[in-house]
């Protein structure tokens, strides 16, 4: 085998290359011609996806000195990253224009965002992993203050880059305790020295500790979780819609090759440390949520708990559980594109759609909207016949499986807890009368994107097996 | 055809409910509400081979499909109905009619949307019923909650909003420990979801105990039982006529059914071990409960807790385990079924002419609705359990079965006849008899054809059941034997 191969890095190649492009054009041309930016995004999504699909992998292909690894999992998640990043560049574009914010930055930050993402799923060494990781946090801060007149939004960006920089300064550190105990950066390497045994328990340990730390900050699980609410609400509602969706994909594979690969043989340790982190993120997160009247931060506290859930995939060390826990991530980055995309298409010029009051009475203005958005709320408390309720299912029998009956129950009731919240908003839309009988103003192609956002949530729920059968293949095959 | 006999049974209302949300605004409320009609009564036409083509000799499923649905848990769509569960699907079909045309003038807002959460909730229930995999089973059940939320929410009265939140949060709390059991079954099973697999699975004591606590709660919030009922009243009182003859003639025979397919036969040991507990629960809900309805000013909430207080009945008779107390069970369920919604039809009928529930805004109605009072009285009298109405033979079959288990059990049982007769006729004569005091009450008008129809049918349902019960316990009664068999047995590793 050829290690010094570039080929399966073709399409992080393909999206640096068009990246460098559209830097350039965008600068050379007046503001009439930034529509070019956009397409050429689009494209550019399109082409890397053309690329993935070229050579989809049945095997793990290690390349570039095994620090880049190629297998189902990460060829199945840089899917779903491009698709994720073209919805949130389709929601975007009304809503940007309006602000004065259409400009090529915020496509150039998107597209090196998600190669910082596509680097993290193909990561096979602590190194590329940790690049990824900062390629994507440094792209996604300058984004959250690309609204550099809104104090706000400086505000947001500001606490995340200082939160981000702590929790990425944890992770390494983290890692220098890992590599000391193991002598190597690979994954492979690492995952085999720990399963041949080791004297030094103690830093292995406390660099677990770290790490899970670490991790536990980008996800944003409790206690970790501070700076979540705050970004959410204080970045333009169109970094937030990408904030949510596409790097919680990033951050599942994250999350999956580090412990599931690297420190596999390690479960005994982080599952303790992670069945804490979940049931804290499940508690806090659905319990804040319901005092939220800021639709943005009410969906923030519900990332956290929703984290919290796909931690319980994670924390069953299983593939049954990797598998459950990715089917979770992929639905719910659906979910939150929706949701936050409703936002947008409700916001007008000088007007944010962001409290929880301006859905009342949705259903009289635009009942198909209000019918959407009734299912994306649905799916996300996990009511069938949406795809949310999938996700809780496999995620519980996950954790079922391994004995941890307690953990189920304890989710259910967290989940029962959660209802309450989205069923409000189902209320707002169904039960009050509009404060304003306007018509909803939203331009044909983003009513269509959020239809057929809404509708996969049905028509996923109502067929799940082609998306979990996918989930569970590519983890047996990864792994 | 009669291959997918069951498929028909469950998406042929749902199909017509989405083809009615179709017609959009109220522009189009004609055509919403014949194409609900048809809808409504293709359903009940593609339901009506099930009991001619039923085999009573039988307690194996019938009408059986099953196909692979996700086959990464092992999940199948897999539907059949017995003797215990095809009355139901017929019940649930046959009230979907009623309720269509219960709405038909009395909404005016949201026609569509009305019809369709109606058309569409029937088909779940029907699912609910027929479902043989456990998935597909909670799929239904819970499913329903989404409609029928919106039904209390959007038509419902002035408290409609706290009513709905109730309703929803308390049910969701049922199931989703349900759905841990099953979850947990499906490990214990060897990876099934399989409800007849589950009926053979061995479960140790505490695995049972705990999982009869979870069935206890998911079914117990939905028959619903003292004392996690307090949604139901409030439901009721905010809910819609059509709104309420659903949830009293079907939604809680969904819980009752629960028992039978769920409880009984999955943790039969626990059962036999905490029947006392239901049972003592149930006979607080027939006793108590029907003393509480005697002092309600609103009629449905009246209505309401007697519901709950005949559900009592229908609890009491599955854990006598005797099959006088089951079939006693089930035909009261079918019974409640016709009555209940008889009786919400007919406060619907006087909501709609005075525009409210109070007992003493009325009096006198006699006077002014003879054919009403007529039927209204039929059904109160069903409603106490005055023999030759359907309600009548449930009640006596289950304190016959209560006498052989243990007097004192019949002997509060029995206290239903005295308090039901009290609170229905007390109120009945309030509202019709006496003279009218209130100005308003002079100007209400006497059934028009659409409500005569509707009371009538009804009335030819609760005779025909009360003086020949037989077609209904002859279909049931092969089931009920043989699934009494199974629960005695015990399954202990």
């Amino acid at each position: 085998m050829n290690l010094m191969t570039f080929a399966p890095a073709l399409p992080e190649i393909f999206v640096l290359v068009m990246v460098s492009l559209i830097l350039v054009i965008d600068a050379a041309v007046d503001d009439s011609k930034r529509y070019l930016a956009y397409v050429l995004s689009l494209a550019t999504l399109a082409g890397a996806a053309f690329l993935t699909v070229r050579d989809l992998s049945t095997l793990p292909v290690l390349a570039l000195n095994g620090l880049f690894i190629d297998d189902p999992l990460s060829d199945v998640l840089k899917l779903f990253l491009y698709l994720t990043t073209a919805v949130v560049l389709v929601y975007a574009r009304d809503y940007l224009r309006l602000r004065g914010l259409y400009k090529g930055e915020f496509f150039v930050l998107a597209l090196f965002a998600l190669l910082g993402m596509m680097v993290m799923v193909s990561a096979s060494h602590f190194l590329t992993l940790y690049l990824g990781l900062e390629l994507l946090s440094l792209s996604l801060y300058a984004m959250v203050a690309l609204q550099r007149d809104s104090s706000v939004a400086t505000e947001a960006a500001m606490k995340y880059f200082v939160l981000g920089a702590l929790a990425s300064g944890m992770l390494l550190y983290g890692m220098s305790m890992v590599y000391g105990v193991t002598g190597s950066l690979a994954l492979a390497d690492i995952a085999q020295n720990l399963a041949d045994g080791t004297d030094l328990r103690i830093p292995l340990v406390f660099g677990i500790v770290f790490v899970v730390a670490g991790l536990a900050f980008k996800l944003g699980a409790v206690p970790f979780h501070m700076w979540v609410p705050d970004v959410y609400h204080g970045a333009p509602t169109a970094m937030t819609l990408f904030i949510g969706s596409a790097p919680k994909i990033a951050a599942f594979a994250f999350v999956v090759r580090i412990l599931g690969q690297g420190l596999e043989s390690q479960v005994a340790e982080w599952r303790d440390m992670l069945v804490i982190l979940a049931v804290l993120s499940m508690a806090v997160g659905n319990l804040a949520a319901i005092a939220q009247s800021n639709l943005k931060r009410m969906f923030a506290y519900s990332t956290i708990s929703h984290m919290g859930f796909m931690l319980l995939g994670i924390l069953a060390g299983t593939h049954n559980g990797y598998g459950s826990a990715m089917f979770y991530v992929i639905v719910y980055a659906l979910m939150s594109l929706g949701g936050f995309g409703m936002i947008l298409l409700l916001s007008r010029a000088g007007f944010e759609a962001d409290r929880l009051d301006d859905f009342k009475g949705l259903n009289r203005r635009s009942p198909w909207l209000a019918f959407v958005m009734l299912l994306l709320m649905f799916s996300m408390a996990g009511i069938p016949p949406t795809v949310g309720f999938y996700a809780k299912l496999s995620v519980l029998q996950a954790v079922v499986e391994i004995g941890y009956v307690w953990l189920a129950v304890a989710a259910v009731v967290f989940s029962l807890i959660g209802a309450f919240y989205y069923l409000r908003i189902v209320k707002l839309m169904y039960f009050d009368e509009p404060h304003e009988p306007l018509p909803v103003a939203a331009s044909p192609d983003t009513r269509l994107v959020m239809s057929a956002n809404g509708l996969a949530v049905l028509a996923l729920g109502i067929l799940p097996q082609p998306l979990m059968a996918v989930c569970v293949h590519v983890v047996g095959a990864s792994f | 055809m009669l291959d997918n006999l069951l498929s028909l049974v469950v998406w042929v209302p749902i199909v017509a409910g989405v083809l009615v949300l179709a017609t959009g605004s109220d522009r189009n409320a004609p055509l919403a509400r014949w194409l609900s009609l048809a809808g409504a009564l293709a359903g009940l036409v593609v339901a009506i081979p099930l009991y001619t083509g039923f085999d009573t000799a039988t307690s194996a499923m019938q009408f059986v499909e099953k196909t692979p649905w996700i086959p990464a848990f092992n999940v199948y769509y897999h539907l059949g109905v017995d003797g215990i569960s095809m009355p139901l699907v017929l019940l649930n079909s046959f009230t979907t009619v009623l309720v269509v045309i219960a709405g038909w003038q009395v909404i005016q807002d949201r026609v569509a949307q009305y019809m369709a959460a109606f058309l569409i909730m029937s088909g779940l229930i029907n699912g609910a019923f027929a479902a043989l995999d456990g998935i597909l089973f909670y799929v239904f059940f819970e499913g329903m909650l989404i409609p029928l939320y919106l039904i209390v929410g959007v038509w419902g009265g002035p408290n409609r909003v706290y009513a709905a939140f109730k309703f929803f949060l308390y049910t969701l709390a049922g199931s989703l420990l349900m759905l841990v059991s099953f979850v947990y079954l499906y490990y214990q099973s060897g990876g099934s979801f399989d409800i007849q697999t589950w009926h053979k699975t061995t479960l140790g004591m505490t695995a049972q105990t705990l999982m009869f606590l979870a069935f206890l709660l998911a079914f117990g919030v939905k028959v619903p039982m003292w004392p996690v009922h307090t949604w139901l009243p409030d439901a009721h009182v905010e809910a819609p006529t059509g709104g309420s003859v659903v949830l009293a003639a079907i939604t809680l025979k969904v819980g009752a059914y629960g028992f039978l397919r769920f409880m009984l036969p999955i943790v039969p040991d626990a059962s036999h071990e905490l029947a006392w507990l239901v049972i003592t629960l149930s006979l607080i809900a027939v006793a108590y409960i029907g003393l509480v309805a005697l002092v309600q000013a609103d009629m449905k909430k009246l209505i309401a807790y007697s519901s709950i207080a005949h559900m009592g009945f229908v609890t009491l008779g599955f854990f006598l385990f005797n099959p006088l107390g089951w079939e006693g069970g089930l035909v009261q369920m079918i019974s409640h079924g016709f009555v209940s919604a008889a009786l919400f039809l007919c406060i619907g009928v006087m909501y709609d002419r005075l525009h409210s529930r109070q007992i003493k805004d009325y009096g006198g109605l006699v006077n002014k609705m003879p054919v009403f009072a007529a039927f209204f009285m039929l059904f109160a009298m069903a409603n106490a359990g005055l023999p030759a109405t359907s309600g009548f033979v449930g009640e006596f079959m289950v304190i016959m079965a209560a006498v052989k288990v243990n007097f004192w059990y019949a002997f509060v049982a029995a206290t239903t006849l005295i308090f039901g007769a009290a609170y229905t006729l007390w109120m009945y004569k309030r509202v019709v008899f006496g003279s009218v005091t209130n100005p308003h009450v002079e100007d209400m008008s006497d059934l028009n054809a659409r409500e005569w129809l509707l009371m009538a049918v009804l009335a030819v349902c609760v005779l025909g059941m009360g003086l020949y019960p037989k077609p209904f316990t002859d279909v049931m009664h092969v089931s009920v034997v043989d699934l009494l068999a199974h629960v005695a047995q015990s399954k202990l590793p």
